[in-house]
C-alpha cells in the first residue's frame, strides 16, 4: 500500500524530477530537519534556556565542546548568560519560521487578492492597484518594514511593546512583500481570463467572485507557490535584519537574528561562537529554502519543461 | 532514381514512461516538378517525417533506421551534409506565418541573410535579388516594402515573404508543413496557386503537408496518407481519393463534408473499417422524460437589431479620435426561427465571435438592442428577469483544450451550471442529469470521474457540449465547434449535433469559416464582411445561386474535395 503510494508519486512528473534532482532532494531534508526540530523543540532541545532553573551564570561563555575549556553538557557552548547556544538556536529558530510563514501568508493572501480582483476587473481599479505596487517596489523592502515597525511603535502603548511585537513584525514584513504576489497573479489572471472555460462560467452566470476563486484561483497558484518559497527565506532574513538592528522581537523570546546580535558584541572578545552558529544556522536554512524555490520555479514552470 | 528518396524511415521518440513510435517503415519517393501531399490527423507522423528531411527533429527524437536520398546523397543523420542543403536545395514553408518571421529584423535583412549564407554575392547583389524575389510571389511594389518589418504585412503577405525565403536559394525541394491552415480562404486559394505556378516554373519537387482534404484534391498530384507513424495508402491523389482503399483512408475520405450537395448524417467508419453508427436518439429518452418535452414554436426566438460595435482601446481618458476605434460590427440585423440552425460564415476579423458573445452578454453593444423572445438583453432594467433566461442561451467554444478548467474532474464541470441554475436540487437528481448528459452526448460513465487533460480534443469537445446542454438551453451558440478537430472527429460531432438539435429541438447558432461544414449544419446562413452583413439566405439558395459578390467569391475560392472527380 504504502509503496503503490510512493511508486505513483514518483512516477508522477513532479515527483520523478524531485527524485532526480539531488539538491531539492537535500535542500528538503535540511529544510524538513529544521522544521522538525523547531516545531518539537521542548522535546529535541537538550535544555529549556528560557528557564531560570536551567540558567547557570556559572556556565557563561563556555566554549564548544571541540575547544579547550569545552564542556559535553553545552555542545555549541554557551552564550553571556549560560544559556546553552544549542536550545537557543533551536528556540530562536521556531521564532524566525513562525514570523517568515505568518508574514508570508499575509503576504500571499493579500496580494493575491488583489491581484486576481484587479487582473479579472481591469479598468481604473486595476491602473490604481498596479501604480501602488510599482511605488512600493521602489521603496526597499527592510525600509518599508523599518517604517512600519517605526509607526507601529509610536501607536503602541510601552507596556504592550513587548507583547505586540511579533504581530507587528509579521504585519511589517507582510506588507513589504505582497506587490510581488500582487504583480504575478495579475499578470497569470489576464492569461486565465480569456480562456474559454472562464467565458463558459460567465455564459452560465456565476457570479465574479465565484469565478474568481474558484475557476481562476486554482488555476495560477503554481507561479504563486513558487514566489511564496522563495519569499519565505526572504522574510526569514528580513526578520533576521530587523531583530538583528534592535527592533524586532524582544529579548525575552531571541530570534535568530536577536541572538545574532547578542553574539556580535562578544566577535572580537574571543567568544565567537555565541554569534558564529547561529549565523551558520540563518544561512543554511534560508539558502535550503531556496534552493527548493528554484527547484519548484524550474519544475513547475511549463516553459522551461523538458521532457 | 527518384529526386528524393526515403527508404524505411523509422523514427522514435523515447520519453521514461514510453517509446513513441512516430515513424514506421516509411517508404516514398518525389519527382522533379510534381507536388506531393502528406495528409493524416494529427499525431499521424506527417510533420515528423518533413522534419527528418532536414535534420530537424526535436530531442529525444531519433531517427533509428532508414535513408534518405536527395539526388543520390544519403543525407539522412548526416549534420554536416545537412547543412549545405538544408536553406539552399531544401526550403521550408511553415504553418503560423505570424511567427515564422524575425520580428525585429527588416525584411530585407532576413532575405539577404538567408541569400548571403548559401550564394557568394554582395550585398547589392543579393539586395536586387530579394527584390525579384519578392516580386515572383507577387508582392506589389517590392523595392519599397523590402524596407518593411514583418508587422507591417498582413498573415497572406507575410507567408509570401516565407515562400520568398524558401525560395531565396534556388532550392529544388519546398517542404510547406499545412502552409494555409491559418490563413482564410481567399488568402489560402492564392498561396496554394502561387506554391503551383512554382513548382511549374522552376521545376521544383514540393511537399505539402495538410490535414485538409480539400487544400490535397485541388493542389497535389500524389498523395501520401499515414496514421500512427505508418503510410496506410499512397498513390496518385485522384484514384486514392475516388477510391480509397484502406479502411483508413476511407474513414478519412468520407467524414469530409461534401461542398456541392447537403446530406442528412456524415456515414462514418472507423478507421479498423467498422461502421459507426451509434445514434443518440434512444438516450436522450431518459433526459426528454426529465426535462419535459418542448414544442417548438417556429416564431422567431433571437432578433438581433441594428446593431453596431466599436471596440474603444483607451482607459483612462475616453478618446475622441476615431484612430483608437475599431468599427467590429456596423448596423447588423438578423433574426434566428426557433428549431432552425443558423450558420454565420466570414472570414476572420469580420465579427463573428463578436456577434455570440454580444448575444451571450459577454460585451455589450455601442448601439442597437436583442431581443430573446421579447426580453431586451442589454437592457439594464431587465437584469433581473434577464436571470432567469440563463441557462437558455448557452455556447460551445472553439478551442477544447482551454473551454475546460483543467482542475475540476468532468462530473464537476457538468454539474456546475446544474447546481448554481436550479438552487436547491438534491445530489441524486444531479448524479441522474449528469449521467443522462454524459450518455447522450457518448461517453462512458468512467469518464466523470477523470480529469479533462486525459481526453482528446474531440471527447473534450463532447463534454463541452455535455456542460452546455445542463441548463436546458434553447438557444446553442456552437463557435467554431469542430475547428481544432481532425475531419473523423469533425464528423462525429456534427452528426452529434444534428441529432441532439432534432431530439431536443434545439435551435443552433453555428459559426463557422469553414463553408462545406455550414452547408451541411445550416438552415440559412449569413454571411459576414468586415462586421457587415452581406446577405442572409437559405442554405441552398446561397451555395445554388449567390447574390452577393463577396458570397461569390467565397464559394469559388473554397478548395473543393471534388475537383479531383473534374
Amino acid at each position: 500500500m504504502i509503496s503503490e503510494v510512493i511508486n505513483k508519486i514518483i512516477n508522477n512528473d513532479i515527483g520523478y524530477s524531485f527524485v532526480k534532482s539531488k539538491i531539492a532532494v537535500i535542500s528538503t531534508i535540511v529544510f524538513l530537519t529544521i522544521l522538525i526540530c523547531s516545531t518539537f523543540a521542548e522535546l529535541i532541545a537538550p535544555y529549556n534556556p528560557f528557564d531560570p532553573v536551567n540558567v547557570s551564570l556559572l556556565d557563561a561563555f563556555t566554549p564548544p565542546v571541540w575547544v579547550d575549556g569545552g564542556s559535553t553538557n553545552f555542545v555549541l557552548g554557551t552564550d553571556q548568560q549560560g544559556r546553552d547556544m544549542l536550545s537557543t538556536i533551536i528556540y530562536g529558530s521556531r521564532i524566525s519560521l513562525i514570523v517568515g510563514f505568518a508574514s508570508i501568508l499575509f503576504a500571499m493572501s493579500l496580494g493575491t487578492f488583489l491581484g486576481v480582483t484587479s487582473g479579472f476587473f481591469g479598468g481604473r481599479y486595476e491602473i490604481i492597484v498596479m501604480r501602488f505596487t510599482d511605488v512600493q517596489l521602489t521603496i526597499p523592502s527592510i525600509l518599508m518594514a523599518l517604517l512600519v515597525d517605526g509607526i507601529a511603535r509610536g501607536f503602541i502603548s510601552k507596556s504592550l511593546h513587548n507583547d505586540m511585537a511579533i504581530y507587528v513584525l509579521i504585519f511589517a514584513i507582510g506588507i513589504s512583500e505582497w506587490p510581488q504576489f500582487a504583480r504575478v497573479t495579475r499578470a497569470a489572471t489576464l492569461v486565465e481570463k480569456n480562456k474559454e472555460y472562464i467565458l463558459a462560467s460567465k455564459i452560465i452566470g456565476l457570479s465574479n467572485f465565484l469565478i474568481m476563486f474558484k475557476h481562476i484561483l486554482p488555476n495560477i497558484l503554481r507561479p504563486v507557490l513558487v514566489i511564496a518559497t522563495i519569499g519565505l527565506a526572504l522574510a526569514i532574513i528580513t526578520e533576521s535584519t530587523l531583530s538583528f538592528l534592535g527592533v524586532g522581537v524582544p529579548p525575552t523570546t531571541p530570534s535568530l537574528g536577536t541572538l545574532i546580535r547578542f553574539g556580535n558584541d562578544f566577535l572580537f572578545s574571543g567568544e565567537w561562537w555565541i554569534t558564529f552558529f547561529p549565523v551558520i544556522f540563518l544561512v543554511v536554512l534560508a539558502l535550503s529554502i531556496n534552493l527548493l524555490g528554484d527547484w519548484m520555479r524550474d519544475t513547475l514552470n511549463p516553459k522551461l519543461k523538458t521532457r | 532514381m527518384s529526386f528524393l528518396e526515403i527508404n524505411n524511415l523509422d523514427i522514435q521518440y523515447k520519453t521514461r514512461k514510453e517509446t513513441i513510435n512516430a515513424s514506421v517503415d516509411v517508404t516514398f519517393n518525389l519527382e522533379r516538378g510534381e507536388i506531393l501531399g502528406i495528409v493524416g490527423e494529427s499525431g499521424s507522423g506527417k510533420s515528423t517525417v518533413a522534419n527528418a528531411i532536414i535534420n530537424l527533429i526535436d530531442k529525444p527524437g531519433k531517427i533509428t533506421n532508414g535513408s534518405i536520398k536527395l539526388d543520390n546523397i544519403e543525407c539522412c543523420n548526416n549534420e554536416k551534409i545537412i547543412q549545405t542543403i538544408r536553406g539552399k536545395k531544401i526550403g521550408f514553408v511553415f504553418q503560423d506565418p505570424q511567427t515564422s518571421l524575425n520580428p525585429l529584423f527588416k525584411i530585407k535583412d532576413q532575405l539577404i541573410e538567408t541569400i548571403q549564407t548559401h550564394l557568394k554575392l554582395n550585398y547589392y547583389d543579393a539586395k536586387k535579388r530579394s527584390i525579384e524575389l519578392l516580386q515572383e510571389v507577387g508582392i506589389e511594389n517590392p523595392e519599397k516594402r523590402i524596407n518593411e518589418y514583418p508587422h507591417q504585412f498582413s498573415g497572406g503577405m507575410r507567408q509570401r515573404v516565407v515562400i520568398a525565403l524558401a525560395l531565396c536559394c534556388e532550392p529544388d525541394l519546398i517542404i510547406a508543413d499545412e502552409p494555409t491552415t491559418s490563413l482564410d480562404v481567399s488568402i489560402q486559394f492564392q498561396i496554394l496557386k502561387l506554391l503551383k505556378d512554382l513548382t511549374v516554373q522552376r521545376n521544383l519537387g514540393v511537399i505539402l503537408i495538410t490535414h485538409d482534404m480539400g487544400v490535397i484534391a485541388e493542389t497535389t498530384n500524389r498523395v501520401v496518407v499515414m496514421r500512427y507513424g505508418k503510410i496506410v495508402e499512397q498513390g496518385n491523389t485522384a484514384e486514392v481519393l475516388s477510391n480509397p482503399q484502406s479502411s483508413e483512408c476511407k474513414s478519412l475520405v468520407m467524414s469530409v463534408p461534401p461542398t456541392n450537395k447537403k446530406i442528412e448524417r456524415f456515414k462514418l467508419i472507423s478507421p479498423e473499417g467498422g461502421e459507426i453508427t451509434n445514434k443518440s436518439s434512444t438516450l436522450t429518452n431518459s433526459i426528454i422524460q426529465n426535462w419535459a418535452v418542448r414544442e417548438i414554436s417556429n416564431e422567431k426566438l433571437l432578433d438581433f437589431k441594428n446593431i453596431t460595435k466599436i471596440f474603444d482601446e483607451q482607459l483612462f481618458f475616453r478618446s475622441k479620435k476615431e484612430i483608437n476605434k475599431l468599427k467590429a460590427l456596423d448596423n447588423v440585423s438578423f433574426q434566428i426561427i426557433e428549431g432552425e440552425s443558423f450558420g454565420l460564415v466570414g472570414e476572420s476579423g469580420s465579427g463573428k465571435s463578436t456577434i455570440a458573445k454580444i448575444i451571450t452578454s459577454l460585451i455589450k453593444p455601442t448601439s442597437g438592442e436583442v431581443f430573446f423572445e421579447d426580453l431586451s438583453l442589454h437592457n439594464p432594467k431587465n437584469i433581473k428577469i434577464k436571470n432567469k433566461y440563463r441557462g437558455q442561451i448557452q455556447m460551445i467554444f472553439q478551442d477544447p483544450y482551454s473551454s475546460l478548467n483543467p482542475r475540476f474532474k468532468v462530473k464537476e464541470i457538468i454539474a456546475e451550471p446544474i447546481k448554481f441554475l436550479q438552487k436547491g436540487i438534491g445530489n441524486n437528481a444531479i448524479q441522474k442529469n449528469i449521467n443522462d448528459l454524459i450518455d447522450i452526448v457518448g461517453m462512458t460513465r468512467q469518464s466523470l470521474e477523470r480529469y479533462p487533460h486525459e481526453f482528446s480534443g474531440g471527447q473534450r469537445q463532447r463534454i463541452s457540449i455535455a456542460r452546455a446542454l445542463a441548463t436546458r438551453p434553447r438557444l446553442l451558440i456552437c463557435d467554431e465547434p469542430t475547428s481544432a478537430l481532425d475531419v473523423s472527429i469533425q464528423a462525429q460531432i456534427l452528426n452529434l449535433l444534428k441529432d441532439l438539435q432534432e431530439e431536443l429541438n434545439l435551435t443552433i447558432l453555428f459559426i463557422s469559416h469553414d463553408l462545406p461544414v455550414v452547408r451541411q449544419m445550416c438552415d440559412r446562413i449569413a454571411v459576414l464582411r468586415n462586421g457587415n452583413l452581406c446577405e442572409v439566405e437559405k442554405t441552398e439558395n446561397l451555395f445554388n445561386n449567390p447574390k452577393h459578390n463577396y458570397t461569390k467569391e467565397l464559394l469559388r475560392l473554397m478548395p473543393k474535395i471534388e475537383s479531383i472527380y473534374s
